[in-house]
């Protein structure tokens, strides 16, 4: 103890060794699982060592990791969005019917990204403009946005959209470099510096860990809150406007179980369910990871039912997995 | 003499870069009480929560009568006669009081079921013995504090419990209260029960311990019986040192008026509240619990909105709207409630002093890392904050340095004006004088310091000024120049002069 209460010493920044917290991380252990999964899949089918075959992989994680990337701040906060997918359906829908009015492209991907915000902003405003548990809004605004796009399209679909327009869902930026791909590589390194290099993301772990100290200690929480609602609006409109561009189409039930893989990303992530925990690189693996299952599962010819029923699982079992492990500390 | 009922040898717990117990013994005898004295972070509550189960000493043996048990759960530890009364009672508002009583442990019926009218009849009959006046029946969130602490007791009483342990259950109690539990406990005495006594209070300490355990830095400095020790002699131990001239000199010359309330009005807290600070002064703000004293502040601090008045600060009237506000023009607030308020105790040290001040170590909103640890450890090293790095979480630090750590955060601000809410509740001796110099210095260095506090030593021993509040008003305000502490009980209860003498 006397190293500890000697006088004039000097607090060191750490003790602990930087490389080795790292090594033992949940982010490591996600990489060894992505690796697992990636050489089983290599055994498992003749097609999936293929640049082509990666290629369109990567499809299956990126609008909905997209939405993962914002989504995490959120549930870092102590917040959560439900209505992500519904967003989605809304903005394709206003998209569609834009296209109905003579609209082009860049109006178009201006109406989804502005629907996406518009929407965000509107579980923002009800979650810290009437304090209202974010969980009930966003169950409430998830049917109220898609049912908004049900009324709009009844058993009909938007079809119909130009080739420019095509070029967002569909485009390669180089060789197999989809844009969807660079997209989400470039929004990853961005909300990877704004979660862990600026005071923005400072102020959001400190919220999710205890908002009533952060606002007593000058965090304006309820504006950073809204931000955040803002930001995975933004995010799913882009999704839209990708996902539409990339299926050519808006049905009203476009994007139906996004939300649930979009949160199973952040979570299988290592973002703690309860906030204040969490990072931008366990997401992104946890995305590439959920990518390659799905693929794989594809490549075997498993139906996408039971794909649901692995997602579903894989939620369960990422949530449990923390608290089982404490429990059994605590027993040993 | 009799043995002990409990007896702990050689425990010792460590925690990360913390030893927290270090070889310490400890003996509980039957019908007797024995006071467990120490400062902030010396050990006690770890010490209490191996004997309730919480936690696993790393070394070291418990035994009960003689027994040796390990007490791997909090049931283990009640099912070997060990219960403890926190200083916030853990009971449940929405049950009944005898639901509470017998929660765990409801006598049952030949099928199994609850016996409602056994449990009610033990209960009334528990509560009668100890003269409670408590209805078993109604729910126990219409019952104050004081009558909580009965009901925690009357479950000690019905558990069988051989040992009680009171963790500072005299903090929220009003001197009447007290007295009260003092008959509990001399009820609890009588009915053979060994007791642990943990209190900051040294007049307690005296009325109704029989010995006492000191304890230093998670290590035992000393144990023996009350009635052949000296007040000096057990704070000498706690602190290792003599304790001389608790209160520092005060600043004795002051500058401009910086702070200016004039009739700040709250619908339902407040009316008509003025006052000013000036700078280099400590303006004491005293008064009894609910007098209104932490809601003119929170008002003050933009947490709360006002009704009707005006704040001046450094001659320009400010209104501000949230605290975010309220920091950016100077003013900062150390709240009561340490735990839930003032710090972060999920987050590292540097974490929770930087946080107001990001935008002092940052460069255009992005962190600059060695800024920040560079920034944390000037004001931490300042207030001597105990702890073995900066990244350690704050959960892990005792009351008085968790305090220091909030006291950090706002001095690195660089505030006008620092309100301090009951600065040193529950905080040790050593931590207090560490706190009270530390205010000197900060009016010394010419910051304005408003201290709200219900200790008339601390009033009267650092404040310039004194505000007396009463029922959401401000009864009278007063230089300390030679108050008597009757003075102000008096103004702050209401009562007339000629009925005090």
């Amino acid at each position: 103890m006397t190293d500890i209460h000697a006088t004039g010493r000097s607090l060191p920044n750490r003790l602990d060794n930087p490389l080795k917290s790292a090594v033992l991380s949940w982010e490591s252990l996600l990489v060894l699982v992505a690796v697992g999964i990636f050489l089983l899949n290599s055994f498992a089918s003749p097609y999936f060592l293929n640049a082509y075959s990666l290629s369109d992989l990567t499809f299956n994680f990126t609008e909905k990791g997209l939405i993962a990337l914002a989504m995490a701040l959120l549930i870092i906060s102590g917040e959560i969005d439900l209505s992500v997918a519904a967003i989605i359906a809304l903005a394709s829908t206003m998209m569609g019917l834009a296209l109905q009015y003579g609209a082009d492209t860049p109006t178009l991907v201006a109406v989804g990204v502005g629907v996406g915000i518009l929407c965000g902003a509107f579980n923002g405003f009800l979650v810290t403009g009437l304090k209202l548990p974010s969980i009930v809004v966003t169950i409430g605004t998830m049917s109220l946005f898609r049912g908004i796009a049900f009324i709009v399209l009844g058993d009909q679909s938007f079809k119909g959209y130009p080739p420019s327009f095509s070029w967002f869902g569909q485009g390669y930026v180089w060789w197999v470099i989809s844009l969807e791909l660079m997209l989400f590589l470039v929004s990853a390194v961005i909300y990877w510096v704004l979660l862990h290099r600026t005071n923005f993301g400072r102020r959001v772990f400190a919220i999710g860990n205890n908002d009533v100290a952060a606002q007593f200690s000058g965090v304006r929480v309820d504006r950073i809150k809204f931000i955040l609602f803002c930001l995975t609006g933004l995010m799913s409109g882009i999704a839209a406007v990708l996902l539409t561009a990339r299926l050519g189409s808006t049905r009203p039930s476009i994007a139906e179980g996004f939300e649930l893989e979009a949160i199973t990303m952040v979570v299988l992530g290592g973002v703690s369910i309860l906030g204040g925990a969490g990072s931008i690189v366990g997401v992104v693996l946890a995305a590439l990871i959920i990518g390659l299952v799905t693929f794989g599962l594809g490549l075997l010819n498993v139906p996408g039912i039971v794909m649901t029923i692995f997602t579903g699982s894989l939620l369960i079992v990422v949530i449990a997995l923390p608290i089982l492990f404490r429990m059994w500390r605590l027993r040993a | 003499m009799t043995d002990p009922i409990l007896t702990l040898s050689g425990i010792s717990k460590s925690f990360p870069g913390v030893r927290a117990l270090n070889d310490v013994s400890l003996e509980l005898y039957a019908g007797e009480v024995t006071a467990l004295i120490g400062e902030n972070g010396a050990g006690k509550s770890t010490l209490v929560k191996t004997m309730t189960g919480i936690y696993q000493p790393d070394t070291g043996e418990i035994r009960v009568a003689g027994k040796l048990v390990t007490l791997p759960t909090a049931h283990s530890a009640s099912a070997a006669g060990i219960t403890a009364i926190h200083q916030e009672t853990v009971l449940f508002d929405e049950l009944t009081v005898a639901e509470n009583i017998y929660i765990g442990h409801a006598p049952t019926n030949r099928f199994g079921m609850i016996d409602w009218k056994t449990m009610r009849a033990e209960a009334k009959a528990t509560l009668d013995s100890m003269a409670a006046g408590v209805d078993p029946d109604i729910k126990l969130k219409e019952l104050g504090i004081a009558k909580k602490h009965l009901v925690a007791v009357a479950r000690a009483l019905s558990v069988d419990a051989q040992v009680v342990i009171m963790d500072e259950p005299t903090a929220a109690l009003s001197q009447k209260e007290i007295e009260e539990l003092y008959v509990l406990i001399e009820l609890l005495k009588q009915d053979g029960k060994a007791i642990l006594f943990i209190s900051h209070k040294f007049d307690e300490i005296y009325r109704i311990a029989d010995r006492f355990t000191v304890f230093r830095d998670g290590e035992l400095v000393g144990k023996g019986l009350i009635k052949d020790t000296s007040q000096t002699q057990i704070v000498q131990l706690m602190v290792g040192r003599p304790v001389e001239n608790i209160f520092p000199p005060r600043n004795a010359t002051f500058g401009d008026v910086v702070l200016e309330a004039k009739g700040l009005s709250h619908p339902t807290e407040f009316e008509d509240i003025s006052f000013t600070v000036r700078k280099g002064e400590i303006l004491g703000f005293y008064g009894l619990v609910g007098a209104g004293r932490s809601e003119v502040m929170q008002a003050v601090f933009g947490l709360t909105q006002t009704s009707g008045g005006t704040l001046v600060l450094d001659g320009q009237t400010i209104a501000p709207k949230s605290p975010a506000d309220a920091v950016e023009a100077g003013i900062v607030y150390v709240p009561e409630e340490r735990g839930k308020q003032g710090v972060i105790t999920g987050e590292p040290i540097f974490k929770n002093v930087s946080l107001p001040s990001l935008g002092k170590t940052s460069k255009n909103g992005f962190l600059r890392m060695a800024e920040e640890f560079a920034h944390a450890r000037t004001y931490t090293e300042r207030l001597d904050l105990r702890a073995s790095s900066l990244s350690q979480n704050v959960s892990t630090l005792s009351g008085g340095n968790q305090q220091k750590v909030v006291i950090a955060k706002w001095l690195a601000t660089h505030p006008k004006v620092i309100i301090l809410d009951e600065p040193t509740k529950g905080i040790d001796i050593g931590s207090k004088a560490a706190v009270h110099e530390f205010m000197g210095e900060l009016v010394a260095q010419g910051l304005s310091v408003i201290m709200v506090s219900s200790e008339l030593p601390e009033v009267l021993g650092m404040s310039d000024r004194i505000v007396v509040m009463r029922e959401g008003r401000v009864i009278d305000t007063l230089e300390n120049d030679g108050l008597k502490p009757e003075t102000l009980v008096r103004l702050a209860a209401g009562i007339a002069e000629e009925q005090a003498a």
